[in-house]
């Protein structure tokens, strides 16, 4: 007995001690990051917060933007986006030259640059990496890959990818493709070193080496990713920071409980309704990620009644989507009319959005042949995404404004990964989606979401039309620009008249972050690289 | 002893069978094809199919789970799926993250909680008492993931005491020797560093120790009223002991059996509150492991992590089993 209590009571020590000990010494410690070091007041280390961790480092082989925001940092792609934008410039090629055909695409690499592991960049890396997508295998996984350029080995809009000498390269297509340029600016065909994939898939996707500003120095699973700063980068006086930090904090609330108290420096995952307070903190800041997303109210054409355009009409004018972004974007965004958001090029402004009228909604929807309304399942899911931060929320608001015009809804709520099966398996006669796009070009929008051969994938309203395919499938080969543009206006015309969906928003996403944080500028696509990013 | 422990342990084969045939049923009784989730929207179907197809989900449900037993009987714990790396080589620090916490938590729940729980029945009927017992029914009811977030904004943001989240202070972390950093720090001699480390657990531990606090304070209490009102109590105090003695002496001796039992069933329990405490305090333990894996369907992970929590909440029964020994020379173990 004695044991116990000697044990009981050393055990009240240690606690009291621990209290003590904390008290004493207030906090602080997690503050600036010149504490490291102990020699410097200048914060060097960005800490970024996020609800999740990389899956692979990997960026030919995943499709998690989790992954991609690190291996962005680390490996480069050819072109680069633009910060802020999609639109293209130089990256570790310098210039770049379409021939006459429309099928030659002819890059000068950028000279002097090395990978993190010392070998050096040239033509051959460029060849290695293409031809290790091209002759892929799915067994792989290049998910992005095939998704891109139609395919691997022969099914490939590429048909070869040459060394011309050390530092030109150059590419021959099957077809002129005009995604081309912006598709080699996304982030999964960025450039690996050839010698450290010659290591092997699954040492490379732990330890990616590539020739971006920040090297990659160590993963602790599930919680955190440490980068640091490449000292020989191409780009001179760049990057700013020495270190980077992606850490793993579940919960968004927690998230910005951790910005708040220095700990972080920067979160995507902000909650709509924190943003307005995050706007009144001194401290904090809102940094908006320019909208290449949109939340969007599919019907199922194939099923009654959303087989009949002027239900879907009818329908499109009962939906309040100001009052939605208000109550669930915090105002975040702006009330969707197209298919795609106005930061792609061929947004069709002249296109009128059909108006919020209840009223118009009845009528439209007796001269269809249905006075008194229907009733109907529409289908949401049950976690938050970025375009849909509160999908049940959503979806009971447009349950009352349908009620308005005589429509009955019955909510339906399943779980992201059996929705996104079931859904696109046809099985939903009307439910809330959205899209996120990879590189700003309008054909990742309308021919991925909306033409018949999308159906079975990403076109879930399995919307068919033959002029709208015959429009889609002219600009992907069309070579000028501007004619290409007006293919797509004219898409977005019938779509709008046809009226597939009911587009709600083009929706920003608030990343918050601190206040001294300089020269920070979100990406559309959803990342971006931190080289120009330092503290004040 | 030595027999039953021995007997005990081999008890543990049937128990184990029934719980991975179990999790690995439930498991893939949630809808979502893990393939689809792992590629996301923008992968091809054949890309799907391919995946679906080298991870053996096409395979029939017993082909599946021999392949797992035979692989577990081998040591192998599988594959993560999310991750493509072993499991053998992810989950030891994951264990020794949530192992800290957990201790730490456990350590601060039977601390507080045996001794409010001794003085409420000491002087029960008290303001004491009542106030205490009134706190310990909120803690009960109290949910965790709610105490952390109330937690971290009064002590990390508003009175900026102590950190949000984490185990370490990223900027400045501990170099991991065993995995437990308290233990690693104190081997480093790095007292700033050990001290952040015990900054850090002290939320995440106090929320996470709150409901088996609650519960251990008012076992604690019913238990000693029982034996405070028993004839040798009374005989000890006619001895003219004092009171303080014959309460932490002689009757809590004696009411120490049941608060065991919860105790030991509360240890066990921790291991599941773990995986809510872990994501609000960005804990990387094995419940942000298992979180992070249930989201992504990965199979082998939720089913191996829920194996070993299991594992653990049977051996920890069997200690609480062995330790009535120890406390109470009546019960004899043969």
């Amino acid at each position: 007995m004695k044991k116990t209590l000697v044990f009981m009571f050393t055990l009240i020590a240690m606690v009291s001690l621990v209290l003590v000990g904390c008290s004493s010494d207030a906090g602080g410690d997690d503050k600036s990051g010149g504490t490291d070091g102990g020699d410097s007041d200048a914060q060097d280390t960005l800490i970024y917060g996020r609800g999740a961790d990389a899956t692979r480092l990997d960026p030919a082989t995943v499709t998690d933007g989790e992954s991609l925001k690190v291996t962005q940092q680390v490996m480069e792609t050819l072109i680069k986006f633009k910060p802020g934008t999609t639109e293209l410039e130089p990256g570790l090629a310098t210039d770049w030259e379409q021939k006459d055909d429309g099928k030659t695409y002819v890059f000068e690499l950028r000279e002097g640059v090395k990978f993190h592991d010392g070998t050096d960049f040239n033509a051959d890396a460029v060849v290695y990496n293409f031809e290790r997508w091209q002759n892929g295998s799915d067994e792989d996984n290049f998910a992005y890959y095939p998704s891109m350029f139609g395919g691997f080995g022969d099914e490939s809009v590429i048909e070869s990818v040459e060394a011309v000498d050390e530092y030109t390269v150059e590419f021959h297509l099957r077809d002129s493709f005009a995604p081309f340029l912006k598709n080699l600016a996304m982030t999964p065909f960025a450039i690996a070193s050839p010698e450290a994939l010659e290591e092997g898939a699954d040492e490379f996707e732990k330890h990616p080496v590539g020739t971006g500003p920040f090297e990659f120095a160590e993963w602790d699973k599930d919680n955190k990713i440490v980068l640091t700063k490449n000292e020989d980068y191409w780009d001179e006086g760049k990057p700013k920071l020495e270190r980077v930090i992606f850490r793993v904090i579940d919960d968004n609330s927690a998230r910005l409980n951790a910005l708040k108290s220095g700990e972080i420096d920067l979160m995507d995952g902000t909650n709509p309704s924190d943003v307005e307070s995050i706007e009144e903190d001194d401290d904090l800041e809102i940094y908006n990620r320019p909208p290449l997303s949109m939340a969007y109210f599919g019907f199922n054409v194939e099923e009654e009644p959303f087989d009949n355009k002027d239900v879907r009409v009818a329908l499109n004018h009962a939906v309040d989507k100001e009052s939605l972004i208000n109550a669930f974007y915090a105002g975040q965004g702006e009330p969707a009319k197209n298919p795609m958001p106005p930061t792609v090029d061929g947004y069709n402004d002249e296109i009128e959005a059909y108006e919020y009228d209840p009223e118009k909604a009845k009528e439209l929807l007796a001269d269809a042949g249905y006075p008194d309304g229907f009733e109907m399942d529409l289908w949401t899911m049950s976690n938050p995404r970025p375009y849909l931060p509160e999908p049940g929320k959503i979806a009971e608001n447009i349950q009352s404004t349908f009620g308005e015009v005589g429509v009955d809804v019955n909510i339906q709520t399943y779980e992201w990964s059996t929705y996104i099966e079931k859904v696109t398996d046809g099985e939903a006669p009307a439910f809330l989606m959205g899209w996120t796009g990879d590189n700003g070009d309008a054909d990742n929008f309308i021919y991925t979401l909306l033409d018949e051969d999308a159906i079975g994938s990403n076109n879930m309203s399995r919307y068919a039309n033959p002029d709208v395919h015959e429009l889609l499938k002219d600009a992907q080969t069309e070579p000028d620009d501007e004619v290409r543009m007006e293919l797509y206006k004219k898409a977005q015309e019938i779509i709008h008249e046809e009226a597939p969906w009911i587009p709600i928003i083009y929706s920003e996403e608030p990343l918050a972050g601190t206040a001294n944080l300089q020269d920070y500028v979100p990406n559309p696509t959803g990342s971006e690289p931190f080289d120009e990013v330092s503290f004040k | 002893m030595m027999s039953y422990t021995i007997r005990r342990l081999f008890m543990l084969i049937p128990v184990l069978f029934g719980v991975s045939i179990i999790v690995f049923s439930i498991v893939r009784a949630i809808p979502g094809d893990p393939a689809r989730t792992i590629l996301g929207t923008k992968a091809s179907p054949e890309a799907i199919e391919n995946l679906r197809e080298s991870l053996g989900l096409d395979k029939p449900f017993f082909v599946q789970y021999g392949t797992y037993i035979k692989d577990l009987f081998a040591g192998d714990l599988g594959t993560s799926i999310r991750t493509n790396t072993p499991i053998n080589e992810e989950i030891w620090q994951a264990l020794f993250a949530t192992a800290e916490l957990t201790v730490v938590a456990m350590i601060f729940a039977i601390v507080i909680g045996l001794n409010v729980g001794v003085l409420s029945a000491w002087f029960r009927n008290s303001w004491f008492d009542y106030i205490v017992m009134v706190l310990a029914l909120i803690g009960i009811s109290m949910p965790v993931f709610w105490l952390g977030l109330v937690l971290q904004y009064q002590f990390a943001v508003d009175l900026d005491l102590l950190p949000t989240t984490g185990r370490e202070n990223v900027r400045n972390p501990v170099t991991a020797i065993t995995h437990f950093f308290l233990i690693d720090t104190i081997i480093q001699g790095d007292v700033s560093q050990f001290i952040a480390v015990v900054k850090h657990l002290i939320l995440p531990a106090a929320a996470l120790g709150t409901i088996p606090l609650a519960i251990i304070a008012r076992m604690t209490r019913s238990s000693m009223l029982d034996v405070l009102n028993s004839d040798y109590i009374r005989t000890a105090r006619a001895k003219g002991q004092k009171m303080f003695w014959v309460v932490y002496k002689h009757a809590l001796k004696n009411a120490f059996i049941p608060v065991l039992t919860i105790i030991g069933v509360q240890s066990g329990l921790l291991l599941g509150g773990a995986i809510l405490t872990e994501t609000i305090f960005g804990w990387p333990g094995i419940g942000t492991y298992i979180y992070e894996a249930i989201q992504a369907r990965d199979y082998p992970v939720v089913q191996s992590g829920i194996l070993i929590i299991a594992t653990i909440f049977v051996l920890i029964n069997l200690v609480v089993d062995l330790l009535y020994a120890v406390f109470d020379p009546r019960i004899k173990y043969h």
